[in-house]
């Protein structure tokens, strides 16, 4: 045997010894629970022998097991009071979640609204945005956009959707229904018994909402006819409505001041132009 | 989601706005915004997207004739496409479903309908 060998030999042995301690120590631990709980089991003896002989030793067993279960239905009434509590606020976060989608989505759509209308002030473009807003976020149908002129209270229409332009009736402020609503600055709903549809095809207003500026009229868009899945105007048609009444007014009176002023430049420059050359 | 990249084509600058806005609450998406079929013919062939949404009614070409050129091309073939519409054109609408549109949506739009479309398209959870 080399001495190498003997070397791990002897490694080998420790390694051995190692593994019998760690043996005996469990072995030891474990004889020790062992009495740990025979004694524990003999008291549990002792007291239900004890109890069993005297009454008032089983009237205070009794008395404290009864009281451990009122402490621990107190503690499950309460755990079940959080869990309704907590299932109530998931309930309202839940509602509360819904409605703050549908506060987003509205605003959305007035942002996109509000952002496009004054996002040119060529009056043609704006028209054009107004028409747009009408077809994709109210859903109209047949609708046309009636302007007034300055000194004039004659509402005319300027562009339609649904229907060509010259098939839209023209209207005085403060007469009817169109009329009426410029004239007040105010949202009005036709007639639900009245037929909607083209005005050519002897279609009444279901809406009229007015275009003012600083209370001064500038106009309105008329519905006359919703697309076919709408069956009626939404919270968010109403504060359409509103922003539309408000700012595409301001957005048609700012590219028409712009237009004017344009051309009056054009012609005072001619007017230059011609007096210097 | 990150990296999912889609496609409007719609000519009205309104639309084209709120659908980004509506497809922009889903983090990482790349739009691109194609204002007639045409340009968006032209965007569908040289890059690569995971979805359309397609307007119906467009000048230069139209939502149908697009659709019909998208589904023709092999690479293309499988890429989800979703008509936007008017109740009013309910032929349109049937025939995009049957040249290969896979779903739709109807004026007036509504951001969480968008959004709901794109997710239900993508097949992205919640």
């Amino acid at each position: 045997m080399s001495e190498n060998d003997e070397s791990q030999g002897n490694d080998r042995g420790e390694a051995v010894l190692a593994i019998f301690q760690r043996g005996a120590e469990f072995t030891k631990q474990i004889l020790d629970e062992n009495s740990r709980l025979r004694r524990e089991l003999s008291e549990v003896q002792l007291r239900h022998g004890q109890a069993a002989q005297s009454d008032a030793e089983w009237d205070k067993l009794r008395g404290e097991l009864i009281s451990k279960i009122e402490e621990l239905e107190n503690q499950n009434e309460h755990i079940l009071e959080q869990l309704r509590s907590v299932e109530g606020e998931n309930l309202q976060f839940a509602e509360r979640y819904v409605e703050v989608e549908e506060e987003n989505n509205n605003l959305a759509n007035l942002y996109v609204a509000s952002y496009q209308l004054h996002s040119t002030l060529d009056p043609s473009e704006v028209v054009k945005v107004i028409l747009e807003i009408v077809i994709n976020l109210i859903g109209a149908e047949v609708f046309a956009v009636y302007v007034s002129e300055e000194g004039n209270d004659e509402l005319r229409p300027v562009a339609a959707e649904g229907e060509i332009v010259a098939n839209f009736p023209t209207f005085r402020v403060g007469e009817g229904l169109v009329g009426r609503s410029v004239a007040e600055g105010e949202v009005q709903l036709g007639d639900p018994g009245v037929s909607s549809g083209a005005p050519s095809r002897g279609g009444e207003p279901v809406v009229s909402i007015p275009l003012r500026v600083d209370d001064e009229p500038v106009g309105a868009i008329v519905i006359y006819k919703l697309l076919q899945q709408k069956d009626g105007f939404s919270a968010l048609d109403n504060e359409l409505f509103t922003l539309l009444a408000g700012h595409a007014a301001t957005a048609i009176f700012a590219s028409r001041l712009y237009a004017q002023s344009e051309r009056k430049l054009s012609t005072i420059q001619g007017f230059i132009d011609l007096l210097t050359k | 989601m990150a990296g999912q990249r889609i496609l409007i084509v719609e000519d009205s600058p309104t639309m084209r706005q709120l659908l980004v806005f509506a497809l922009k609450r889903m983090k990482g998406v790349d739009i691109v915004e194609a204002q007639d079929g045409m340009d968006g013919l032209r965007k569908v062939t040289s890059d690569h997207f995971d979805l359309a949404f397609v307007d119906i009614n467009m000048p230069v070409m139209d939502g149908l004739k697009l659709i019909s050129l998208i589904r023709g091309e092999q690479n293309l073939a499988d890429m989800p496409i979703c008509v936007i519409t008017t109740e009013g054109a309910k032929e349109d609408r049937e025939r995009a479903i049957g040249l290969g549109a896979n779903e739709y949506l109807t004026k007036p739009i509504q951001a969480n309908k968008v959004l709901a479309v794109a997710k239900a398209l993508l097949k992205l959870d919640g």
